[in-house]
């Protein structure tokens, strides 16, 4: 494995991989005072973004500090559209700088795919348009194992409900493709708009869609919320954001639908009362929001340290 | 004088052919035909001679965008391909849209000399699709201008597609659209579907394309006008095209060599050099051009050459403009996708990339410098017989070659076949009898002199 653009380059056995190292790199880091392993001294991690992500970025950061690797972030704002310095430009002057790898978020889908053409060191996507996340699917995955499934082994049986703006949504396709790997079955729940044309067959075997998330509720182990942005409403995806969140939101009715084990997951940030009501964002039993953003760091520090090569 | 020995013509029995005055002046089987000692002899055995190719969908991007082509490398390339004479699109900057800029692109064509330049006019001022551009006086220029195009955009507006329809009838024009219905297609990147979903790019629906195309023929036939669709990419549009042309409706179609050969799923990996405009579409798309193409329900195959920058296509899927340059595949993927799949035969590919090209844009006429109906312009896509201008192209059927983008004449670099082995080379091309290409090879003393 040299890059990670999408969730599908992962098998099996690599993503259980990824998961384990995280669960290894959670555990030493936790015992000690200096959060801190010296494993990626002397290496160069540059944050490529092209899109404000405080919260991806500052946890890739803290991923590739605790593993002691050299952070440089670059932040590219506009577009080459608009004629700012072209995304090739960049990736050579990078190059130039010596980075062992490069974690991309950008507007354009596939742009971290462009990236690998002129740069030799690893691209890490850190979600490219309305593309992929991969890291976002990882520490997902990795949330889910540790609430169901005592934080070892792969998610065989699981069923994922994964709900709201999956057309925009780099959440849900590398979470798809990811949890499929993982033996999980995912539905898709949403408005017929807000699901891309193609969706059933996108994987090539067939994905799993509702639009009615009250029947996929009392089978879901896991009910993942996708923000939903307000401004689809202007382009006519749906009505108004009170028949969005009636008839898709997770208020505490539908909470109740869920089994007893089940868990609420959000990507973030959230739209409270929109996508997800308050009283359900902050469950102390089922919200795993705060959680996902903790996990986030380990499973990126398995990502750079496995595609760094780890220990010289 | 020259003498071709040994071609075939249309891949027919092999004969002599002697060009003087521009014109074809002898047919004879091999040998029996006088040699002139002051002829030049071009040695075409097992060569298959065809009439010059004509392009009616061609990105010359002169004036404007001359650091991705000029008239004089995009003539080039033309030549190279077999082309004796290209009809170019009106997308430049400024637009195509006065008498006096179409003009001026026809007379730097004709300077250069190596394929006849024809501009198309555009159908709306600036192509803004707002209000109609000065038609007649483009068509009474010199340039002789009766084919019209917003081409890049859609003329949207039924009411002024009907417009534009009517008026061109009275000087035998043709309106060519390019069929996408823009409220469909907003920021849309390639062919929506299965791939698109997944590579998370914004689809462009055929329906975009299929609601246009059932609008203006619906159009043209009330008026009784012509109407010519630009580069058909559904299987949809064929439908559509079939039902039209089953009701008497003057409706043409054009099918690029792209489109018949290359699937959505090019777009993996996120290389621009396979984004264009229609989005390449899916295998059963394809196939319904290719037979679309054999049975003539597409008319003619158009290359909609489209020259882009390194600078522009090294970039971003989405921020790089739409477009492939074809000039000089365009025979080799039509000869792998209708020849050898034995959908064509020679007189096929001469009729649908010469003949028929020819007279949708009424260029098939006896050629005449004082005002006559084809103008400056005629003699292209006729049948190789005496008497005829001298515009052939001689093809080596068996050859195979390498497309490597720093080889083809264009300036730009943007064919989605680098890489590709692709049958069939141009070998020779007479322009009225002048070779502008010999050998493979642009002639020493093509251009300027024709
Ligand atoms: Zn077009």
């Amino acid at each position: 494995m040299r890059h990670l653009l999408s969730a599908g380059d992962l098998d099996l056995t690599e993503a259980l991989l990824v998961l384990d190292t995280a669960e290894q790199l959670d555990r030493a880091i936790a015992g000690r005072d200096v959060k801190k392993l010296p494993t990626l001294r002397g290496r160069t991690v540059v944050n490529l973004f092209y899109e404000d992500s405080t919260r991806t970025r500052t946890s890739f950061e803290l991923a590739a500090k605790r593993l002691s690797a050299d952070v440089i972030n670059f932040s590219a704002k506009g577009s080459s559209v608009a004629k700012g310095e072209s995304l090739k430009d960049t990736a050579l002057s990078l190059e130039a700088m010596g980075a062992d790898a490069v974690v991309a978020r950008h507007w354009a889908s596939g742009a971290p795919e462009r990236l690998t053409s002129w740069v030799r060191g690893s691209v890490i996507n850190a979600g490219d348009g309305t593309h992929e996340h991969p890291t976002q699917a990882l520490l997902d995955a990795f949330t889910m194992r540790r609430r169901l499934r005592g934080g070892e082994g792969d998610l065989e049986g699981l069923h994922v409900a994964i709900v709201g703006d999956v057309l925009h949504s780099r959440v849900a396709r590398s979470n798809t493709l990811l949890l499929r790997t993982l033996g999980a079955r995912v539905t898709l729940v949403a408005p017929p708009t807000l699901l891309p044309l193609g969706v059933e067959r996108m994987f090539g075997d067939p994905v799993d869609v509702s639009y009615d998330l009250d029947s996929v509720l009392p089978t879901a182990d896991v009910v993942m919320m996708l923000r939903v942005q307000s401004e689809r409403m202007a382009e006519s995806f749906f009505p108004s954001a009170r028949e969005y969140s009636r008839r898709y939101g997770l208020d505490v009715r539908r909470m109740g639908l869920l089994p007893d084990h089940a868990i609420v997951m959000h990507p973030g940030p959230m739209n409270r009362g929109m996508e997800i009501a308050a009283d359900v964002a902050d469950h102390p039993k089922r919200s795993t929001i705060v959680e996902q953003v903790t996990n986030g760091v380990s499973v990126r520090m398995a990502v750079l340290y496995l595609l760094l090569g780890g220990a010289e | 004088m020259i003498l071709i020995r040994g071609a075939r013509p249309y891949g027919e029995d092999a004969v002599d052919v002697l060009i003087a005055d521009g014109a074809i002046a002898a047919i004879g089987a091999p040998g029996s035909v006088a040699v002139p000692d002051d002829a030049q002899i071009v040695e075409a055995d097992g060569l298959i001679l065809l009439p010059g190719f004509v392009d009616v969908h061609t990105h010359l991007r002169e004036p404007g965008r001359e650091d991705a082509e000029t008239v004089a490398t995009g003539s080039a390339a033309a030549a190279l391909g077999g082309y004796t004479a290209v009809f170019a699109m009106p997308n430049t900057e400024p637009a195509t849209d006065t008498a006096g800029v179409v003009e001026q692109v026809w007379r730097l064509g004709s300077q250069i000399g190596l394929v006849d330049v024809i501009p198309i006019g555009a159908v709306t001022v600036g192509r803004k699709g707002e209000r109609l551009a000065e038609l007649g006086a483009m068509a009474d220029s010199a340039a002789r201008t009766t084919m019209f195009s917003d081409d890049g955009s859609c003329v949207s507006d039924p009411s002024l597609m009907r417009r534009a329809l009517e008026y061109v009838k009275a000087f035998d024009g043709v309106v060519a659209q390019h069929a996408e219905e823009h409220k469909l297609t907003v920021d849309a990147q390639m062919n929506e579907g299965a791939v698109s979903a997944r590579l998370g790019l914004k689809g462009w629906p055929a329906v975009a394309e299929e609601a246009i195309i059932a609008r203006d023929a619906l159009l043209a036939g009330h008026v009784g006008s012509r109407l010519h669709v630009c580069h058909v990419s559904t299987a949809g549009s064929v439908d559509i095209l079939r039902w039209a042309k089953a009701k008497g409706w003057d409706v043409t179609a054009e099918v690029t060599p792209h489109h018949l050969l290359l699937t959505d799923d090019r777009a993996e990996g996120y290389d621009p050099l396979f984004k264009v405009n229609p989005p390449l579409r899916t295998a059963a798309d394809v196939e319904a051009l290719r037979e679309a193409l054999a049975d003539g329900t597409i008319d003619c195959v158009a290359t909609d050459h489209a020259p882009h920058s390194t600078e522009d296509k090294e970039t971003e899927w989405a921020a790089a403009p739409p477009g492939m340059l074809g000039l000089q595949t365009a025979l080799s993927v039509v000869v792998q996708t209708m020849v050898q799949t034995g959908k064509l035969d020679w007189r096929g590919v001469a009729d649908r990339m010469s003949v028929a090209p020819a007279r949708i844009g009424r260029i098939d006429g006896v050629p005449s410098s004082d005002g006559g109906p084809a103008g400056p312009n005629g003699g292209h896509g006729q049948p190789i017989e005496v008497g005829r201008a001298a515009n052939l192209v001689l093809i080596d059927p068996d050859a195979t070659w390498l497309v490597a983008p720093s080889e083809l004449a264009s300036k730009s670099r943007n064919t989605p076949f680098a890489g590709f082995t692709l049958p069939a080379r141009v070998i020779a091309t007479f322009l009225r009898g002048t070779p502008t290409v010999l050998d493979g090879a642009l002639a020493a003393t093509a251009g300027a002199t024709a």
